[in-house]
């Protein structure tokens, strides 16, 4: 046996140990009774929608998912527009204090956000009254700062030509953004994008703690909240639990898969290490 | 309007100010001034009190630290973060580099691969847990494999077995970060290291062992850090994936503490402290990381 061979066969049982989660999840969610004997990996009836029916009737599928999609395309549109601005900003002007906006950008990434919780939720209920709204639960995402960074390292790797003639022919500093920078900018928008998706899609904690109203909730809140309350409780909650799962994780998955391309390991080295 | 003048106080581009004042702002609130407040809050007697009533909260010292270390709950939630990074640091560390040296080396079906190693990081934590539950349960799939070696009681409710099945679940998770972090640093190795290694017959475990595993050190000491700043971040799998930090405390962490301490029982001053006690130890770590791996 060669060591070529042995490389690939770790990889691929490297792969099936990490996917074997989301078949078994996939399979789970379609089953009447969720078989969890050996047999039961590889079903070969017993097949069913109810479980989607069932899940929806419990927390209100619809209207959860559009939760989550108001939620992060706040934090989305916030994160492009402000982001990109002060990318371009930190990479390409000079001005007052961008030594110190760069400093704390980073500094941002390593205090973990936890440590943020008590008072932000003290700020954004008890002072802001923000509780129980979609802005309260987008506020302390709204600008993802590696996004951010993304932004400004594409800047910084622009050709100086590019802004250097536009400057020649006069054109203001507005007007070079706009014209020569914003219509490069679109692949970084696109991994920016991803890394900022995950974020808010995924979080619990933060919109757990602001939110008591299920109309408001993102589904990461509602399934859990679900899972928390009826767990050992149900006789077979499983297959409810599981749909409510493939319906939570199946759009982060498309997306990362269909763009794949735009999250790689130098995407994410130079957003995540600076 | 006189543009040297302008340009010394503003910057040469004034343009930049403004360009920046959003995400500046946007920091400032918050990210500089809750930091300012925990601190704050960490040496006052603070309650919640209705919006624009003013309330007394007097100055008291270190006596929510006080409280903060004497209290056994949190004690206990500090101890099970170490046993959780005992177990999830190394595992991410070793498992990670080995992937991404092989990734590294493979031709086919390359993209195949790295989708599939990332794909549990995209994925909400709360619809991972799902599946885990249904895993390990006591009635599940991996104690119908295990059959008569399956632990007793069974994971979720063991206290030996719940806070290291929390660390080899946010290891799967978090792992496909990693890699790609790793991946990176494998690209920046240079080539003739290996050709050099190979004229000194160093090849396959040798060559990583003195080529891959020093060339790749910066990003290890990356990947310790933040290795540990998700450690001492866990939430929702002791609230979720152990029912509450259970069986009986076993699987807590000092985030679930703070928030049943702050928002369940309402001291958010003590919450505070358990979050700046929380920041100086990965601070701490982080410096003892840097001294051992970062030096040349």
């Amino acid at each position: 046996m060669t060591r070529k061979f042995w490389t690939r066969a770790v990889l691929f049982l490297g792969a099936l140990v990490f996917l074997f989660p989301f078949y078994y999840m996939l399979v789970g969610s379609f089953q009447e009774s969720p078989d969890t004997t050996v047999k039961g990996v590889f079903p070969t009836g017993g097949w069913t929608f109810h479980n989607y029916v069932d899940i929806n009737s419990r927390v209100n599928l619809f209207q959860s998912l559009l939760n989550s999609v108001i939620i992060t395309s706040g934090v989305l549109v916030g994160t492009v527009i402000f982001g990109v601005l002060a990318g371009y900003a930190l990479a390409r002007l000079r001005f007052r204090g961008r030594g110190t906006l760069f400093a704390v950008m980073l500094l941002v990434q390593i205090i973990p956000f936890q440590l943020l919780v008590i008072p932000l939720y003290v700020m954004v209920v008890r002072s802001y009254g923000l509780a129980d709204s979609y802005a309260g639960m987008i506020l302390p995402f709204a600008i993802n700062s590696t996004a951010v960074f993304v932004f400004r390292q594409f800047f910084i790797g622009l050709p100086d030509d590019l802004f250097s003639a536009a400057m020649l022919d006069g054109a203001s500093e507005l007007r070079i953004l706009w014209s020569v920078a914003i219509p490069l900018v679109r692949p970084a928008i696109l991994t920016a994008g991803l890394i900022t998706f995950i974020g808010p899609w995924n979080e619990f904690l933060w919109p757990f703690l602001v939110s008591k109203d299920q109309h408001l909730q993102p589904l990461a809140v509602t399934l859990a909240n679900y899972i928390s309350n009826i767990a050992g409780r149900a006789t077979n909650p499983f297959g409810a639990i599981l749909a409510g799962a493939v319906v939570l994780a199946a759009p982060a998955v498309a997306l990362f898969v269909a763009f794949q391309k735009h999250f790689t390991a130098t995407d994410i080295s130079s957003g995540v290490k600076g | 309007m006189n543009a040297p003048v302008t340009g010394r106080i503003l910057g040469r581009q004034p343009l930049g100010l403004l360009f920046a004042a959003p995400y500046a702002l946007f920091l400032a609130m918050v990210f500089a001034y809750p930091l300012g407040l925990a601190v704050w809050m960490s040496f006052h007697d603070y309650f919640f009190a209705a919006p624009g009533v003013p309330v007394d909260r007097p100055f008291v010292g270190l006596e929510n630290y006080a409280t903060v270390l004497g209290d056994p709950d949190v004690r206990r939630s500090f101890f099970n973060v170490g046993v959780f990074l005992v177990i999830n640091v190394p595992l991410t560390v070793v498992l990670s580099l080995v992937l991404a040296a092989g990734l590294n080396a493979a031709v086919r079906a390359r993209t195949f691969l790295r989708v599939s190693y990332y794909v549990p990081y995209v994925t909400a934590s709360v619809a991972l847990v799902a599946v885990w539950l249904f895993l390990f349960s006591s009635g599940g799939l991996v104690n119908e494999i295990l059959g008569p070696l399956a632990p007793s009681p069974s994971w979720l409710v063991n206290a030996k077995a719940a806070m290291p099945l929390i660390a080899l679940f946010v290891t799967w998770k978090q792992l496909g970060l990693f890699i790609l972090l790793y991946l990176a640093a494998l690209q920046a190795i240079p080539k003739d290291l290996y050709e050099a290694a190979a004229v000194d017959r160093a090849t396959g475990i040798r060559a990583f062992w003195h080529v891959t595993v020093p060339g790749v050190r910066p990003a290890t000491a990356l990947v310790v850090i933040l290795a540990t700043i998700t450690g001492a971040n866990l939430f929702t799998e002791p609230y979720l994936l152990t029912n509450g930090g259970g069986p009986d405390g076993a699987s807590t962490s000092p985030v679930f503490v703070m928030y049943q301490k702050g928002i369940e029982q309402g001291n958010p001053d003590t919450a505070a402290a358990i979050g700046v006690v929380l920041v100086i130890a990965v601070l701490l770590i982080s410096l003892v990381n840097r001294k051992f791996l970062e030096r040349d």
